[in-house]
């Protein structure tokens, strides 16, 4: 499986994610700058976290026009799969490939930690490797990660099983004490309706390598490179 | 002077640049001539003490800089220690206290930017950064939003450049109300084959501007940073920088890749007194010289003035000398990030910075007269210590009131209990949770962070190769980097000699916690005026204790840097100093990182151990006549009695370094599986500390009755120092670990308790509770203390 990484000025875990995906996972990873408009060679592309072109204006809202995004959309659009994560899934959210925004964080501040999210869907190439109904630990590092969407879109997401993680308790409860930063929904990470594209707040990358403590991410990394082998 | 005609200048212009009079007179002699406005500045901002430690240079020499380790030593933007398998760890402090103290967020975020650029001007990435804080009461409205402000500007330059926030200290203290203290230390690997340097060579090589335009913010910021604040500081604003942590971010890159190519002579940052001090320390240190063009550096503002551009303190610039020819490879690297290159300069044979502007000649300086020997100022030594010294010596604890084994009689209340006691120390912002604090940092990116913030008594982080290695597999590497900044700057104002020491050991012992050997130093001398007898008496013994100590750790200083005249003076005209706080960064070296610990307890059953000075000679343990173990310079004495006084605990070295090494090996042994050193607050403090990280509870019997009379209770549970580390390890180690005590340690150890359910309990031999309660309610004053104060109650 061949792995893109998009390298934006201001991508900041764009090396993060090739060390899981190069060193860990052994697989081949290609770093592609942002000017780039040539993904033809590659599986997946990895919008990865940072602060692209500065996140003035908006997050992720100059980044989409980046010749690299235009052609991660037709990677999409052709049904092959997308992962951003954080300014990545901010990302993709200007650049409609998934619905919503994502705004400052409830209480305006930057939230460093590593939280319980609910894995609410298992039957996608990403979240294969999860159980139904299973509680991640997944570290988290934003100060605008709160999701929200007007109310047809929740409810479509809803009744789509668009949403793949929730913010929870250690125990699975999804409720207000465990929405650390005000997401609609406790919102973590949404796939768009056909499940190829999938984009959260927190970083798998950073739960890959048991040195450092957890490797709750692993598995999506894994379950994707395994579900394109098989098929 | 009656050769050179009288002064351009008026003495008020010629203060203004934070000269001297005798310092006018001896840059007329210098040049030959009297200098015009743009030279005069060049002056003041090289000669001001941040750029060139005309009163702390004499000291600094004292202190210990080789070591088989060291690559790089002090002089350079960063010192460079080799840490085994081919990884150079590059790693610096400084400070940004006087900018923060009037635009704390920009003063704090671009404190971040200019210590990163220090470490990447090198050749190595920054993998971490770690920050020593110092404010004053938070009950304060303006500390409050200091606090915020300066918190915050951490968070935003450090988490948008993608570097890891791992560490640090936060302090509160009256003595930093009005003056905080914001340094922080940055830890990089070597990315390039060489190190790169910056004395400029090469007769006739290009000098290039990089990174950002130049504009009149930050005018003079290093003039700034060497005078004292007053009510009037704030209008100095100007003088703050404004940091751009996304260009900061592209000229790391654009850097380290140009680095690479082999066409970098030599580099420099542009930091406090940018042109002026990047020109002069190339030319200087390279025994050549540099012409400079002002009319070719990219500006972001019209109409600017010679004295303008030397003096501008623009963020994320750097100058570079260029292979001759090899210009276009690398102006093309930086044009790709988005960023200005431009060839705007020579190195020549004159030892001159010569600088053009509109075809004319703005300004001619030797360039040592610039940097390298420029005045130094010997000052006398108070030969008896001052009297707030003496006075605090005096002290003693008789002057406390009766403490008994179910409390003490604290003015206008009744009887308080240990255990309430107890709780407000962990309510202090100074021992509580920083939680609030490292939550904002981004502590995990980059994908090395091993020991997060809060988790052991230092942060680690696994070192491995920063560039992709064909062939590399995790696994591959098993080393890891501890670092920690440490200072208890109230020891250092009771006894700057014994207090500076403490300083180093306490950084050792923190590193030694986590199982790391202790390897270097970098340390920021943070101070009041050297000109007052008392400000460079405590300047002169913390530089001694400093040194002293860096040599029985056998930890070299690579580097650092000095803050001077941190005073504020007040509306009454009073020059109010701040504590003397040298801050000690320390890195240390674990081999095996699946050999750590952190300092909470991590299985019921565990035994609890106490390394260093037993609990029966808490009262009797003395190191040169003083006690090792003291209520003197005490958190609890500040705290509970409102008072900073008494001699500081004693450090005795060979203990220190016997108890470090005996926590090292049982970490390494993995025998030890957890580890927390007895600091502010004392063994409860520290007890209570591994109870709510471990999220696990306490019993505890210390080895002394209670009926036993004239017990000072408070000492044995609050005392601070003895060289303590409290560890626990697991039952099936038992006799192998008292084995090595007996053999290392002789009776400077004991066994405490055992860790158990979820209460902590401190009880005496024969059974009487001293402190018992619910380790989540002891949690949870811990955890709120800070916010909760910042958010105005209490």
């Amino acid at each position: 499986m061949k792995f893109a990484v998009i390298v934006f000025p201001g991508a900041n875990c764009d090396r993060d994610v090739a060390y899981v995906t190069r060193d860990i996972l052994g697989q081949p990873t290609r770093m592609v700058w942002h000017e780039d408009s040539d993904l033809s060679d590659v599986d997946i592309v990895v919008v990865p976290g940072g602060f692209s072109y500065g996140d003035y204006l908006r997050c992720g809202a100059i980044a989409r026009f980046s010749p690299a995004m235009q052609a991660t959309v037709e990677h999409a659009k052709a049904g092959k799969p997308v992962l951003g994560i954080c300014n990545g899934f901010q990302i993709l959210t200007e650049v409609g490939l998934l619905p919503g925004a994502l705004v400052r964080n409830r209480d305006m501040r930057f939230i460093c930690d590593r939280v319980p999210l609910k894995v609410e869907r298992t039957n996608l190439l990403w979240t294969a490797g999860y159980t139904a109904g299973q509680v991640i630990t997944l570290p988290i590092a934003h100060g605008e990660g709160c999701y929200y969407a007007d109310e047809a879109t929740l409810a479509e997401l809803e009744a789509n099983q668009q949403i793949v993680f929730r913010y929870s308790g250690l125990d699975g409860s999804v409720d207000e004490k465990s929405n650390h930063n005000g997401s609609l929904g406790n919102i973590a990470g949404i796939c768009n309706r056909a499940g190829n594209v999938l984009g959260l707040m927190p970083h798998p990358e950073r739960a890959a390598d048991a040195v450092l403590g957890g490797v709750d991410g692993l598995p999506l990394f894994e379950s994707l490179v395994r579900s394109l082998v098989a098929a | 002077m009656t050769a050179f005609s009288t002064a351009p200048f008026s003495p008020a212009e010629i203060a203004s640049e934070g000269i001297k009079p005798e310092e006018y007179d001896d840059i007329v002699q210098r040049l030959g001539r009297h200098p015009n406005r743009a030279e005069l500045g060049m002056f003041g901002v090289m000669w001001s003490e941040h750029c060139c430690y005309k009163n702390s240079r004499p000291l600094l020499k004292q202190f210990p800089t080789e070591g088989p380790r060291v690559l790089v030593g002090p002089g350079e933007n960063a010192g460079v220690i080799d840490a085994g398998d081919g990884l150079r760890v590059a790693f610096k402090i400084e400070s940004h206290n006087h900018p923060s103290a009037v635009e704390p967020f920009q003063g704090a975020a671009t404190g971040v930017g200019g210590i990163l650029r220090d470490i990447f001007t090198m050749g190595a990435r920054p993998i971490a950064v770690l920050n020593s804080l110092r404010f004053g009461e938070l009950a304060d409205s303006r500390t409050r939003r200091l606090c915020q402000g300066v918190v915050s500007g951490i968070a935003h330059y450090g988490n948008c450049f993608g570097v890891p926030t791992v560490g640090g200290e936060v302090y509160f203290d009256a003595a930093y109300n009005g003056n905080p203290l914001v340094n922080a230390m940055a830890i990089g690997i070597m990315e390039t084959d060489d190190i790169v340097k910056s004395g400029a060579a090469g007769l006739g090589n290009p000098v290039v501007y990089v990174g950002s335009t130049t504009g009149r913010d930050g005018m003079g910021g290093a003039s700034f940073a060497s005078a004292e604040l007053t009510d009037e500081s704030e209008q100095d604003r100007p003088a703050v920088q404004v940091g751009d942590p996304f260009l900061e971010k592209s000229l790391v890159e654009a850097c380290l890749e140009a680095f690479k190519t082999g066409a970098i002579v030599a580099a420099q940052d542009m930091g406090a007194a940018g042109l002026t001090c990047s020109t002069a320390e190339m030319a200087a240190k390279g025994g050549v010289g540099i012409e400079l063009d002002l009319d070719l550096i990219p500006v972001r503002e019209t109409g600017m003035v010679p004295y303008e551009y030397l003096l501008s303190e623009s963020q994320e610039r750097m100058l570079f000398v260029v292979a001759k020819g090899r210009e276009a490879e690398v102006i093309e690297i930086f044009e790709r990030w988005g960023l200005h290159a431009v060839v705007a300069g020579t190195v020549i044979a004159d030892p001159i910075v010569r600088i053009l502007f509109q075809g004319d000649v703005a300004a001619e300086i030797p360039a040592l007269a610039l940097s390298e020997n420029t005045p130094i100022y010997h000052r006398e030594l108070l030969a008896e210590p001052p009297d707030y010294a003496q006075k605090a010596w005096a002290w003693s604890e008789d002057s406390l009131p009766d403490s008994e084994q179910a409390g003490i009689a604290l003015s206008g209340s009744e009887n308080t209990s240990w255990t309430e006691v107890l709780h407000k120390l962990l309510g202090q912002p100074t021992i509580a949770s920083k939680n609030w604090v490292y939550r904002q940092y981004d502590h995990q990116v980059q994908n090395n962070t091993v020991q997060r913030p809060g988790q052991g008594d230092a942060a680690v982080i696994r070192l491995r190769p920063q560039e992709a290695v064909p062939g590399y597999r995790p696994g591959g590497t098993t080393r890891g980097l501890a670092a920690t900044v440490d200072c208890n700057a109230r020891y250092v104002y009771l006894n700057p000699y014994e207090g500076a020491k403490a300083a180093v050991a306490e950084a050792a012992r923190n590193l030694s916690c986590v199982g790391a050997l202790p390897l270097a130093v970098t340390d920021n001398l943070n101070f009041g005026s050297p000109e007052k007898p008392i400000g460079y008496w405590q300047l002169a013994n913390a530089c001694r204790g400093l040194a002293d100590a860096c040599r029985e750790f056998e930890t070299p200083v690579t580097g650092g840097n000095v803050s001077l005249y941190n005073e504020t003076v007040d509306s009454q005209g009073t020059p109010q100093p701040i504590y003397p706080t040298p801050v000690v960064g320390m890195v240390g070296l674990i081999d095996d990182l699946s050999r750590t610990c952190g300092q909470g307890w991590q299985q019921e059953g565990d035994l609890i151990y106490l390394l260093g000075v037993p609990v029966e000679q808490t009262g009797t343990a003395i190191a040169d006549g003083k006690p090792l173990v003291t209520l003197g310079g005490s958190e609890y004495l500040a705290a509970i009695h409102g008072q900073a006084t008494g001699q500081p605990p004693a450090i005795d070295m060979a203990l220190e370094k016997r108890v470090q090494a005996v926590c090292r090996h049982g970490i390494g042994q993995g025998w030890v599986r957890s580890a927390h050193d007895s600091a502010e607050g004392g063994l409860a403090v520290a007890l209570a500390e591994s109870c709510i990280s471990g999220q696990l509870g306490a019993l505890v019997q210390l080895s002394l009755e209670a009926g036993q009379p004239n017990q000072r209770w408070d000492r044995l549970l609050f005392g601070e120092g003895g060289a303590r580390i409290v560890v626990s390890v697991s039952r099936e180690h038992q006799s192998a670990w008292e084995a090595y005590l007996n053999q290392h340690l002789a009776s400077e150890w004991q066994w405490l308790g055992t860790v158990q359910g979820d209460t902590l309990t401190l009880a005496t031999q024969d059974g009487q509770t001293l402190i018992a309660d619910a380790v989540e309610s002891l949690a949870s004053t811990w955890h709120t203390a800070i916010e909760q104060r910042l958010a105005g109650e209490s």
